[in-house]
């Protein structure tokens, strides 16, 4: 029992530590955000990198999800005689939930893993040690455009992934089942309020965007500068990016309604 | 200095002569390349003093260091070029973060340190287009752009044929000649350490001998006297210095043999 407990203890203080060093290394990411140069060629460069090759896979995944939406919807509906109202639960479904967290983990998948990789190799050839010799801080050179471009893309991604997921429901639902446009569009604007849906999907994707732009940069960082070092971070960024993102949405919608 | 429990440069205790080429020598291990990370504020010493002209930095926070690092310039084993910028955005990186030149002089000046350590028509290379000498020459005019007070300089000579190697050191003794430079050259090749070196810094499992190479090859230490003189031993000798086999069980195999 004392070995249980002191193990118990040892793991608590081992996640109450690391989460310090995340805390720390996230208020040096804001402190060296407020600080000029401002860095827009970079942060543009990681922007694109995160954002842009993504759209190929974000595209086409919403587009699957709200097909499949669609389809089991209009299944589930018509049981009902509520088929009229596919607009509103595609739409509902992608704006509150599916979007923000599907987008966050396919993000995690692409990007995430590859912003961990990339900081690692930079960690282990000795470049992130040649920017401070170079008398330039790697935080803010190489971590604070990755980490805010996470932030940024994260949002504008979840927004293409629900506007794709709702054109792939409305082409099953009205393509192939049958429903009238009109009413698969007026169910869906009526169903969808911009306050407490829209505005709350996008909290949602800024926070994830945030999350998993902080645990991926700070997984990289801190990589055993090694081949092994750095593929167990970037694996560990994918596991515990997905799983905070999870736990992060349960809280969120639970507190805020979202 | 300790990695994890393994102690390196355990009472050891070195002076760099101001304008000369000091040379620390030593066997694998024997922490060479972590006197030049003490010097730079890369690693923390965890006992003992680390001064940098007059100024004790042992102590100092990594914002203090900064300071301290844009007086020196260090050229990495494996160059430590940023791989996601071409050879002419890497030697200008430096002086873009720092001096506030126009383009044009940045440009020029990248022109003029190119041209010092023989290098033509590469602007546009990327790190990984170069060839292994080609690296080690844009590492070391990359470490020259600030005109550092101090150069540190880590295995210049690893992994290259015998004319690149003569190449580099003839760079490093003209850059020392024309600008009285200091430096302090970690390496294991010693008849350039022979050729060049005003003072070498030779580490011992029990401490450090320091001293002209010259004066060195003629101590009375045989330890120092063999390392100078690559005297080396017959493979039996460094054999009987290694594990005793009990015939039976753990049979050596000769190279090819069954």
């Amino acid at each position: 029992m004392a070995v249980l407990l002191r193990r118990l203890g040892h793991f608590v203080g081992n996640v109450i530590e690391g989460l310090g060093y995340i805390a720390a290394f996230a208020g040096h990411i804001v402190a060296v955000t407020v600080r000029p140069p401002l860095r827009w060629r970079e942060f543009l460069d990681e922007l694109f990198k995160v954002g842009v090759l993504s759209i190929l896979i974000i595209c086409v995944s919403g587009l699957a999800v709200g097909m499949v939406l669609g389809l089991q919807g209009y299944n589930t509906l018509v049981r009902f005689g509520a088929e009229n109202s596919l607009g509103a639960v595609v739409g509902l479904s992608l704006i509150r939930e599916m979007g923000p967290v599907l987008t966050a983990l396919l993000t995690t998948g692409r990007a995430g893993s590859s912003v961990t990789a990339e900081i690692g190799t930079m960690k282990a050839t000795e470049q992130l040690d040649g920017l401070r010799m170079m008398a330039v801080d790697p935080i803010d050179y190489v971590i604070r455009p990755k980490a805010w471009a996470m932030a940024v893309a994260m949002p504008l991604l979840s927004a293409l992934f629900i506007v794709m997921g709702i054109g792939g429901g409305y082409v099953v639902g009205v393509g192939l089942m049958g429903i009238d446009s009109g009413t698969f569009l007026s169910s869906l604007e009526n169903a969808v309020d911009f306050h407490d849906d829209v505005a709350g999907s996008i909290l949602k994707s800024v926070i994830f965007g945030t999350l998993v732009g902080l645990i991926s940069t700070y997984r990289g960082y801190t990589a055993t500068p090694t081949s092994v070092g750095v593929s167990a971070a970037t694996t560990s960024t994918v596991v515990l990016a997905s799983v905070s993102v999870l736990i992060f949405d349960y809280f969120i919608t639970a507190l805020w309604g979202v | 200095m300790a990695y994890g429990r393994r102690p390196v440069l355990r009472g050891v205790s070195c002076t760099f002569r101001p304008g000369a080429i000091s040379v620390v020598l030593g066997g694998s291990g024997s922490g060479k390349s972590t006197i030049l990370k003490l010097i730079g504020g890369l690693l923390r010493a965890q006992a003992g003093r680390v001064v940098v002209g007059r100024i004790d930095i042992t102590r100092f926070k990594e914002s203090q260091l900064y300071e301290v690092r844009r007086r020196l310039g260090m050229m990495f084993q494996n160059g430590a070029l940023l791989d996601s910028l071409s050879v002419l955005e890497n030697l200008a990186f430096p002086l873009r973060e720092h001096s506030g030149l126009s383009r044009a002089e940045i440009t020029a000046r990248v022109h003029e340190r190119l041209a010092a350590v023989g290098l033509e028509d590469v602007d546009d290379l990327m790190p990984r287009q170069l060839s292994g000498g080609m690296v080690k020459r844009v590492a070391l005019a990359r470490a020259m752009m600030q005109d550092p007070e101090i150069l540190l300089v880590d295995e210049p000579f690893s992994g290259l044929d015998p004319l690149s190697t003569k190449l580099i050191e003839a760079l490093l003794v003209r850059i020392n000649r024309t600008l009285g430079m200091t430096m302090i050259v970690v390496s294991h090749h010693i008849p350039s350490t022979m050729r060049m070196a005003g003072h070498v810094v030779l580490l011992l499992p029990d401490g450090v001998v320091e001293g002209h190479p010259t004066a060195l090859q003629r101590s009375e230490d045989v330890r120092v006297r063999r390392f100078l003189t690559e005297e080396t031993d017959t493979s039996e000798q460094i054999l009987a210095h290694t594990h005793e086999f009990e015939a039976g069980e753990h049979t050596p195999q000769r190279p090819g043999g069954a």
